[in-house]
């Protein structure tokens, strides 16, 4: 509780409505105590006092009377209506959402059409319906604005109570013989109860206004008593001549709504943690750039990463995803990242072309280069160019990754359409000839389907021809495979297999599968917390893996046909990487490791093209 | 498409056949004799018993209710003893007038809303965002009748830009500039507060899309990123903007009663006011019905709508 309150008042808003909420509260309390003149002692003689006059600190009315003490009382009543109408529509609407909840079947089903048949209505039709049976008045108006609230509390409560009755602890009580009411006033109504006190907070703002409406309307309080929506609509006629008597109650209105309003904002974000975190933040366009220390020099490589440094700010927290990683592929070379899931591989695929969501991703140092060109901190409009026309993603889990309400066809038209001035007609033939290239059948007719219409292999292979649309120089696929079965992964393989051969496409291919790898890749990185820590030719490093960790890795890979043999597994987890050790991040699972593993950074060292980040090397390198 | 919409007509019949029972059942707890109701208490015995009559009220429950809803069908919704005219050409006449106001509100409110919605989650932080969501915050805690009277005593009285109230100037005008004219406060003063709300949910339905990761492959593709916004990110977020607009449809109908109050507008939120004061219950029971009925037809529009956007929806 405290926590909570104190996500509330760090709220500034929240806390402003609250306070705002509690002086009104209080004035009203204290209403009766106060030496207020009577609010509804007339006096003609000082009709339309302006405010600030001695006696009436906010001036009189059409009929003299004191519009402070006017004010104070009906705010009092319209809190009070308000207030009384929310607590009549959640009891009214609970009980008839516990019972539809609670026995389900055909009595849920013919109390929730009735309430649907209420919600059909607008609110208000149905309001000045009851009012206009019950006549006006403002005990009438109550019960209209209640009744026409009860429908939004028995089906929001219908829906936890539907849930909860599915439980074990419901199904142990009937079981134990208690009866149904026992059991929903024992049972239920304790776990509901937080949803309808929530539930009312989120409305009771809405009653104390609608009220204040039929009184404006002149169907709720009945002169002399005055609630504030009938002082505002006596007042209407005097609206241009005198605007004071309109401005007072209307202002007392709206404070009211807005600290309601206010915070109910704070509850709501106070009570969804996911706000909390800042986790919904929109990604920018392009990753954020803050680069300190040097900028690495050109090489002569197609695509080169240099000591890419990566890291994702939340709050305080600094999580260093990528520290320091340095990869090239030469046109034509397919080049395996592999690694566990955390390993940082995905962020450094991403940090090319400036794909990391910023916030909280940001990078911090070293350089990126295509054909020599600094990408990092490269203006948009560059990055843009470059993206999906010379350097190309393929993604994971292509249900997610393609849009749902385009057909494929316009996703790979807008792909060649982003990038060359070509009719939709042309872009369409080129999307069917790319449909066939990534070998989809009946491509004329799948080019109008929707993601969800494919299957998981189908999308993928969208996904891939998305990525060749351009005829790039280089695809970043990132687990391209992984969501697949053994027979779409092979045939897919194959297919990018087939187009580097033939169009001399480089290939950075990440991972966590060393069969993947062993079948694809000519050289292979392998990546532990943020950094390489072994690389070399696929075969060098498979056959003789130098690093523990890649050993242990490669150990852990079950052979086919090799017999029953106890599946290895790595100990520990991988570390966190806003905290990382000094020395090797691999040391606390490694059974080689000593102390000085733990003592200083260990460089990646070896000679081309092997290299082996250990002090304890298992082989030379 | 044709048997969806064809499919969503059918099931409204049962929601129409409920308005009515609801309608009927409300207007049964009239408390006493519904004729003394009307007349008064000082109506002759005489009066009382010829207007229960006429009326029908002397027939059981059951029986009025069916009497009633033939005749509705039949396009007949009784008459309205205080105007003395058919209640159907009067709600007729004045629910125009009503969607004149209503719709334009609904069109400014859907268009403003999701524009400042996307502008602020577009800039999430940045000045514009912070200025929306300041000018949404007051815009949504304005009761609509207020904010109308403030209105007139800025545009109208201070500053003379606009008329005060009505629908057409009474000697000259009724053509569309002098429309517009009267249009342009009513409008706005009803569309504040569904405009906030759906700025709200629009950017809050932006920023959830624009963490997805089909919004990242588009960037990937090289899109513009005015694309990526506008395109696909506002096209995914429609999916929830959509509802959420029909339920707007429903507040800017009801906040329509307060504001035809206010700027005096000849509408059908007036109509039932003023028939409520005078007792007029066919005329309340004929409109609450009609306008009823239209909103539940505009609700199956705005599920047809969503249905063309969301190819996920069986059709």
């Amino acid at each position: 509780m405290t926590q909570f309150l104190k996500l509330l008042f760090r709220n500034r808003l929240a806390g402003f409505g609250a306070v705002v909420l509690s002086v009104i509260l209080l004035l009203v309390l204290l209403t009766p105590i106060l030496p207020l003149q009577n609010p509804d002692t007339t006096a003609t003689a000082d009709r339309f006092l302006k405010p600030f006059t001695p006696g009436h600190p906010l001036g009189t009315d059409h009929l003299g009377r004191d519009l402070l003490s006017r004010l104070l009382w009906g705010t009092r009543l319209s809190l009070a209506v308000g207030i009384s109408a929310a607590l009549i529509a959640a009891t009214i609407g609970s009980a008839i959402g516990i019972v539809a909840g609670y026995f389900g079947g055909r009595t849920d089903n013919v109390i929730m059409r009735g309430v649907d048949m209420l919600m059909a209505f607008p609110y208000i039709l149905l309001a000045l319906a009851i009012v206009a049976a019950l006549g006006p008045g403002l005990m009438n108006a109550l019960i209209a604005v209640a009744a026409v609230n009860v429908p939004f509390f028995a089906r929001n409560i219908r829906g936890v109570t539907v849930s909860l009755a599915g439980r074990e602890f419901i199904d142990a009580a009937r079981l134990a013989g208690m009866g149904h009411a026992r059991i929903i006033l024992t049972e239920l109504l304790p776990n509901v109860l937080p949803v309808i006190v929530i539930a009312m907070s989120t409305t009771v703002g809405w009653m104390i206004l609608e009220t204040a409406g039929l009184s404006f309307l002149g169907l709720g309080s009945q002169p002399p008593q005055a609630d504030l929506g009938s002082m505002l609509g006596e007042a209407r006629s005097a609206l241009i001549t005198h605007p004071h008597t309109s401005v007072v109650p209307g202002l007392m209105i709206f404070l009211i709504v807005m600290s309601i309003n206010l915070l109910g904002d704070g509850v709501r974000d106070a009570l969804d943690p996911r706000l909390r975190s800042g986790a919904l933040s929109r990604p920018r366009a392009t990753t954020l750039v803050e680069r300190q220390g040097e900028i690495p020099p050109a090489s002569d490589d197609l695509l080169a990463i240099q000591d890419l440094h990566t890291q994702f700010h939340v709050g305080k927290r600094i999580y260093r995803a990528v520290g320091g990683v340095s990869l090239a592929v030469k046109p034509g070379e397919c080049l395996g990242v592999i690694g566990e899931s955390g390993s940082g591989k995905s962020v450094t695929a991403l940090s090319v072309m400036g794909l990391v969501a910023s916030p909280p991703g940001v990078i911090t140092g070293g350089a990126v280069r295509f054909q020599g060109e600094d990408l990092v901190g490269a203006p948009y409009e560059t990055l843009r160019q470059k993206r999906g026309d010379r350097v190309a993603y393929i993604f994971q889990d292509p249900l997610s990754t393609l849009h749902p309400l385009y057909r494929v066809g316009e996703q790979l038209a807008e792909a060649i359409q982003s990038h060359h001035k070509i009719s939709s007609k042309d872009a369409r033939t080129r999307a069917i000839a790319l449909l066939k290239d990534v070998r989809i059948p009946n491509a004329e007719s799948r080019i109008d389907n929707y993601p969800h219409e494919m299957s998981g292999g189908m999308r993928q292979r969208v996904g891939i021809a998305m990525a060749l649309a351009n005829e790039p120089d280089v695809i970043i696929a990132d687990e391209p495979t992984t969501a697949l079965d053994v027979t779409v992964q092979a045939q897919i393989l194959s297919l990018l297999d087939d187009l580097r051969r033939d169009r001399g496409l480089a290939i950075v291919f990440i991972t966590h599968d060393f069969g993947v790898v062993a079948q694809l890749c000519d050289r292979v990185a392998v990546m532990y917390a943020g950094r390489i820590v072994e690389e070399g030719p696929t075969g060098a490093v498979l056959d003789a893996p130098a690093h523990p960790y890649t050993k242990r890795l490669i150990a852990c890979v079950p052979e086919l046909g090799g017999g029953r043999r106890e599946l290895a597994a790595i100990p520990g987890l991988p570390p966190v990487v806003d905290d990382l050790p000094p020395g090797c991040a691999f040391a606390p699972r490694c059974d080689k490791a000593r102390d000085d593993c733990r003592a200083g950074d260990i460089p990646l060292d070896g000679t081309a093209p092997r290299a082996v980040r250990c002090l304890y090397a298992e082989e030379a390198v | 498409m044709g048997s969806y919409i064809l499919k969503r007509l059918v099931s409204a019949i049962p929601v129409l056949l409920g308005i009515t029972v609801i309608v009927f059942g409300i207007m049964s707890l009239i408390p006493g004799d519904p004729a003394t109701a009307i007349l008064g208490a000082y109506a002759t015995p005489d009066n009382v018993e010829k207007l229960n009559r006429d009326l029908g009220l002397d027939k059981p429950a059951m029986q009025r209710y069916f009497i009633w809803l033939g005749n509705m069908i039949q396009g007949d919704f009784g008459r309205s003893y205080s105007l003395n005219r058919p209640v159907l050409d009067e709600v007729l006449e004045r629910f125009n007038a009503t969607l004149i106001l209503a719709g334009t509100s609904f069109v400014l409110c859907a268009v403003l809303g999701i524009l400042a919605g996307v502008v602020s989650a577009a800039r999430q932080y940045g000045w514009a965002d912070k200025l929306i969501t300041f000018t949404v915050l007051i815009g949504i805690s304005v009761p609509a009748f207020f904010l109308g009277m403030m209105m007139i005593l800025l545009f109208a009285v201070n500053l003379r830009w606009l008329p005060v109230s009505g629908m057409y100037a009474i000697y000259g005008g009724g053509d569309l500039p002098d429309l517009l004219n009267h249009l342009i406060m009513p409008a706005l003063a009803l569309s504040a507060v569904a405009t906030g709300v759906v700025a709200r949910l629009s950017r809050s339905a932006m920023l959830e899309v624009l963490r997805q990761d089909y919004i990242r492959t588009a960037r990937a593709k090289g899109v513009p990123e005015r694309r990526v916004i506008m395109g696909h990110a506002l096209r995914a977020a429609m999916v929830s903007i959509i509802p959420v607009l029909g339920i707007q449809a429903g507040f800017v109908l009801s906040g329509a009663v307060y504001i035809e109050i206010v700027f005096q507008w000849p509408g059908v939120g007036r109509m039932l006011v003023d028939a409520i004061l005078k007792r007029d219950l066919l005329l309340v029971q004929g409109g609450v019905v009609f306008v009823a009925a239209c909103y539940v037809m505009f609700n199956i529009a705005v599920d047809v709508a969503q249905s063309l956007l969301d190819p996920r929806i069986k059709t």
